[in-house]
């Protein structure tokens, strides 16, 4: 039988989807000729507030909170996206192992997310007070790795390699955990993906296969030892290897260019939301809006500095995301 | 024992009238989750919502009508009950289940493909003439049940 315990929300969700930017939007920002004129046409759209300030940091930030707050009026178990937040609950994590290694204080740095189910606070005070047992069972050990990491070596990447490769393996293991297939797909997606970007980077800075399979999250889609190895040849290597994965598509990418990379990254991540549009009873479309809403603020993010800095609207749009609508 | 006939058949009248109830109660109650979160974010759609969420609602009224057939059939209306034996009383049960059955799943089943359809009109107002069809196609097989039941009923002699 089926479940229709999220039948309001995604009939909610698909009411709020005709609010997303469609590539026509994304091409009329990318006609504008300055900043102002971007920020001007986003706030028509409805983004900000009354009370947000003309600024792109500001419309962004606001965009951001108002995607979580849709997903918490609509009255569902927020607990079937820890996974979606465990990204930012490890990097306020990160933060906090640095903030307490350091004489500086991050809280005046904003270097922390808000709106984490740990808040930044508690976190801090925690690493402060070494009291790693408060923290979820899948974070704890990295943390205290972390902390005594960095306290004796001072090594900040290896420090970030040991959260990074836990955050990972929590999206892994929550995705295996969860009952919904686009969590487990999201999480795959993920987990694979970062590993890609881990080999490409460590082949460009010439790290070592330890380093690498320190850094990597096995995942069921990609053998991580073969992908460490290939880093370690070299970049064809690389491509060669991920040709007879399910990501040969990235392979391509990765021979294009950096941003051709992230992009197919991204415009990944979206092939696979695509299914939830069909979808009427399943938490998939909310899933699908979130990941939508922040691939959306991104693309804008990308927009935005690129008239900034004076890119050309080629360069531009090489690094323009796909639109999930 | 002609107490008995009564009862069967006053069981297939409250059966008729029971399963389809709920069966449209669930399908309305589904589709009117949809509704709420289509029109909670655009208001101006409420009255297209409107009719989809009534479309699983017609399944009780069908179990009503089978049930006051039955009624009054056997008599309990007009004041002249019917002396029933049990094998008549089963065999006025045994007409009022096929809306009964059918009413309860179709009337879930239209619940949920109205609030699919709802997912069309929140997306696509202009398609909404399509979006009713969906549902409308499961209403087929609770008017074939209504129809038999109501020939069942109707024919019965005694």
């Amino acid at each position: 039988m089926f479940d229709t315990k999220y039948t309001y929300a995604v009939a909610r969700i698909r009411a709020l989807e005709t609010g997303l930017f469609t590539s026509s939007v994304i091409e009329q920002l990318l006609a504008c000729d300055t900043e102002q004129q971007c920020l001007q046409l986003i706030q028509e759209k409805g983004w900000g507030d009354a009370d947000t300030p003309l600024n792109a940091e500001a419309i962004l930030s606001r965009e951001q909170e108002k995607i979580w707050e849709t997903i918490r009026e609509l009255g569902v178990d927020m607990s079937v996206f820890d996974v979606l937040s465990y990204p930012n609950l490890f990097h306020n994590l990160k933060a906090a192992v640095k903030d307490a290694c350091t004489q500086e204080d991050g809280r005046t740095m904003n270097i922390y997310y808000e709106d984490t189910a740990i808040p930044a606070d508690e976190m801090l005070e925690i690493i402060r007070s070494k009291d790693f047992s408060r923290l979820p069972e899948n974070m704890a050990a990295a943390a205290r790795d972390a902390y005594e990491t960095l306290l004796h070596t001072r090594d900040g990447q290896l420090c970030d390699v040991i959260i990074d490769k836990a955050a990972l393996e929590a999206i892994y293991e929550a995705g295996k955990a969860a009952k919904d297939s686009i969590i487990r797909d999201y999480a795959e997606s993920v987990v694979a993906v970062a590993d890609i970007k881990i080999a490409v980077r460590a082949q460009k800075t010439a790290k070592s296969i330890d380093f690498m399979k320190r850094a990597m999250a096995p995942c069921q889609s990609l053998n991580v030892d073969q992908l460490a190895r290939a880093a370690v040849s070299g970049m064809d290597a690389i491509t060669e290897y991920l040709a007879g994965t399910a990501y040969a598509e990235g392979a391509a990418a990765i021979a294009q260019s950096p941003s051709a990379f992230g992009r197919w990254c991204d415009n990944r991540m979206m092939e696979t939301m695509q299914s939830q549009k069909y979808e009427a009873f399943s938490v998939g479309p909310l899933v699908a809006y979130i990941l939508a809403r922040e691939n959306e603020i991104k693309t804008v993010r990308i927009i935005l500095s690129g008239k900034q800095n004076g890119f050309s609207n080629d360069s531009i749009r090489e690094r323009v995301r796909e639109m999930y609508v | 024992m002609s107490q008995l006939g009564i009862v069967y058949a006053l069981l297939g009248a409250a059966l008729a009238v029971l399963l389809a109830g709920a069966g449209s109660s669930i399908g309305v109650g589904i589709a009117g989750q949809a509704a709420s979160g289509v029109v909670s974010e655009d208001p101006s759609k409420f009255a297209k919502v409107l009719i989809m969420q009534l479309l699983p609602g017609t399944q009780g009224i069908y179990g009503l009508l089978v049930g006051f057939i039955t009624l009054s059939k056997i008599g309990l209306l007009g004041g002249g009950m019917a002396d029933l034996t049990p094998q008549q009383g089963l065999l006025v049960l045994a007409a009022c289940l096929p809306i009964g059955i059918v009413g309860l799943i179709s009337g879930k089943y239209q619940g949920m493909t109205s609030a699919a359809a709802i997912g069309i009109i929140a997306k696509k107002p202009d398609q909404f003439g399509k979006a009713m069809l969906f549902p409308a196609m499961v209403e087929t097989y609770a008017i074939l049940a209504l129809l038999i039941s109501i020939l069942s009923v109707t024919n019965l002699q005694f």
